[in-house]
């Protein structure tokens, strides 16, 4: 490539291709998949393995690499502000291995049973993968906006596999949520073109730095109406009432998987905040509505988690527990409490999606939960009060004691109690808050946190006994092998985020570190030529 | 030109929101076509409306009013887009129409209110 990249180095260690390969590899799979015969499943299933397998090896690699300065790829190699460019530095290495992770798991979760309901799974399993990557990596907006749609294509695939009068009707209100959410990301991306002339995440920085934005009213519209997409994305209160039902319908990988679509939201909102609005012109815009939304959504979730009778609806809402928590702590604006949101975020993503996995176990061949019926049945009724059904030495299955320790592990993370991660992610929030001076905002979160994590545990440990150890005739939860790794794979990465969270945290806080200087990641996408700095 | 623009841009998205909060799935379509013209119209306008400037700068160094490219660009990805996820739409409302019998977005008929004789109107 001669001409516009004289001053930019060229991409030549075979290892530098690593940050394209995210996109790439999944998207030229699918690609080959969609061709093949549907009935070659087990062939399939193999070679989306191998690729997601590969992927989550690229994604560790990425993250060893992300030192303290980014990981820029240009395609073609173009210049930055003109070309395309993917970024993979502290935040998006390694929420790109939460992504990779989770969807491992949820895929061989899908050998055992789910990948054969439905034609082209694996295919748009990997699409989604590619368009979640690809969100994470890019480095403008307007390839942020073409991956999102990508994956949200996906996702209506997903949301719709295995057929079935509740999965159409939730896709129905899915899809169009998500339709005027896109609407809402483009008039925001064409307001922000139109009033700085770039798309490109780091000159947009750079512009807003230097006073060259004629109409700051007008672009903070649009940022406005942008953070409205990923707002509704991340399903903040009071965008968010599709996310229970739809994950709640959807398959159980597919809902695993979708788990971390809204945490694509979630790390587009903490991006650009800490990009655009960490200084410069507009510095602080929509701090204190980005904390209001994230309290009222732990609000709303913790209400909404109280008041679920099946596990798949809990699990949604503690999805959008984990949410509210991150806006609510990049909100309060402190460093220290963000770096212990963000190790919350993976442990909760991690564990919502193994709950996801689970209920479709513990639920499989009950009947759903009426409406009808009162929400505590207990209070009516001793479940115990069976003299028949509770004799001493009831011999209890291997699967459902396996099924319980897992269920008990998912319970500790997503409510945050001790000795897991959620409870380090919790206490390094509580700790950040606590550090300087306190604010009304920190008491507000710090009461939320616990409230939450109050509210998430009553209802879990209720939910756990009734579908575990309460008597009754349905025949006793069967557990695949593939399903067991899918399920231990996620716990086992809970724990390690638990047992190694001092090196963790300290990753953590560099990475909030690293984002609170953005005239380091715009020197690291322009160059030294275009960032203005030697 | 300017006020015929945005004054189509408003007319598209306001019927699109009225028809999008109809409770009828077609409806709803119809809105979501009509919002996204809209907003494609909206991109276009915010380039700047020129009429017959070239699109990028050439070797006439005398030509001063340029047409921007970039969101001609933008609008061409986001109307390929959002056909498709219509059509995709229509198929998951057909499948809906086909699985609950009704057209209805909630996927079943609202309650009729029975007129009382003292109130025909319910």
């Amino acid at each position: 490539m001669t001409g516009v990249a004289a001053n930019v180095p060229a991409v030549s260690a075979w290892s530098d291709h690593l940050v394209v390969l995210p996109v790439v590899l999944p998207i030229a799979v699918a690609g080959a998949m969609f061709l093949m015969d549907e009935r070659r499943r087990q062939l399939k299933g193999a070679l989306s393995l191998a690729t997601v397998l590969v992927l989550l090896g690229i994604a560790l690699v990425l993250v060893g690499r992300a030192g303290e300065a980014a990981q820029v790829y240009r395609l073609g190699n173009w210049a930055a502000p003109y070309g395309i460019v993917l970024v993979a530095d502290r935040l998006s290495a390694p929420m790109l291995a939460l992504a990779n992770l989770l969807g491992l798991c949820a895929l061989v979760f899908s050998f055992a049973r789910w990948g054969g309901a439905g034609p082209r799974f694996h295919g748009l399993f990997l699409l989604l993968l590619m368009g979640v990557n690809g969100a994470f990596l890019t480095g403008d907006l307007f390839n942020l906006f073409v991956f999102f749609e990508v994956m949200l294509a996906a996702s209506y695939g997903l949301v719709l596999h295995g057929s079935g009068e509740v999965r159409i009707r939730a896709g129905l209100g899915y899809i169009a949520v998500n339709l005027v959410a896109s609407l809402f990301f483009l008039v925001g991306v064409s307001l922000i073109y139109g009033t700085t002339g770039t798309l490109n995440m780091a000159d947009l920085a750079r512009r807003l730095a230097a006073p060259s934005v004629d109409e700051v009213g007008l672009f903070e519209v649009g940022c406005a109406v942008l953070g409205l997409a990923f707002l509704i994305k991340c399903s903040a209160w009071p965008l968010g009432f599709w996310l229970p039902t739809t994950y709640a319908a959807a398959s159980a990988p597919a809902a695993a998987i979708l788990a971390i679509l809204s945490k694509v939201g979630v790390y587009v909102v903490v991006r650009l905040s800490l990009l655009l609005f960490g200084e410069g012109l507009s510095a602080g815009y929509a701090q204190s509505c980005i904390l209001a939304a994230g309290l009222a959504t732990i609000g709303f979730g913790t209400i909404g988690i109280l008041a679920a009778r099946e596990l798949t609806r809990a699990a949604g809402y503690a999805v959008m527990i984990s949410s509210g928590t991150v806006l609510a702590a990049l909100g309060t604006g402190s460093e220290r409490a963000l770096s212990g949101a963000l190790y919350y975020l993976v442990g909760s993503t991690l564990a919502a999606g193994a709950l996801f996995l689970l209920a479709e176990i513990l639920q499989r061949g009950r009947d759903p939960a009426e409406a009808t019926k009162p929400v505590f049945a207990d209070e009516y009724r001793d479940p115990f009060d069976d003299p028949e059904a509770t004799e001493v030495g009831r011999a209890i299955p291997a699967a459902v004691s396996i099924l319980g320790v897992c269920f008990l592990v998912c319970t500790l993370m997503l409510a945050g109690i001790p000795p897991l991660a959620g409870f380090v992610g919790k206490l390094a929030m509580f700790s950040g808050l606590t550090s300087g001076t306190m604010t009304a905002s920190a008491w507000g979160l710090i009461a939320a946190l616990t409230l939450s994590s109050f509210g998430t545990l009553m209802p879990l440990v209720r939910l756990g006994i009734f579908s575990l150890w309460v008597p009754s005739d349905d025949p006793a939860p069967v557990l695949r092998a593939p399903e067991f790794v899918a399920i231990a794979g996620l716990l086992v990465a809970c724990l390690v985020l638990a047992l190694w969270g001092g090196p963790v945290l300290a990753y953590a806080d560099a990475t909030v570190a690293w984002l609170s200087r953005p005239q380091d990641y715009v020197h690291a996408v322009l160059g030294a030529a275009e960032g203005g700095r030697p | 030109m300017e006020l015929v623009l945005s004054a189509g841009i408003g007319v598209f998205a306001a019927s699109g929101v009225w028809l999008m909060l109809r409770p009828r799935t077609f409806q709803v379509v119809l809105g979501l076509s009509l919002l996204s013209y809209a907003v494609n119209l909206f991109i276009f306008a915010m380039g700047r409306l020129t009429v017959g400037a070239p699109p990028v700068l050439g070797a006439v160094p005398e030509i001063v009013s340029v047409d921007d490219p970039v969101p001609q660009a933008l609008v061409l990805t986001a109307l390929v887009i959002s056909f498709a996820l219509t059509a995709l739409f229509l198929v998951v409302l057909l499948a809906a129409r086909g699985v609950t019998g009704s057209d209805h977005v909630d996927g079943r008929e609202p309650h009729r209110v029975e007129p009382h004789p003292g109130n025909p109107l319910p």
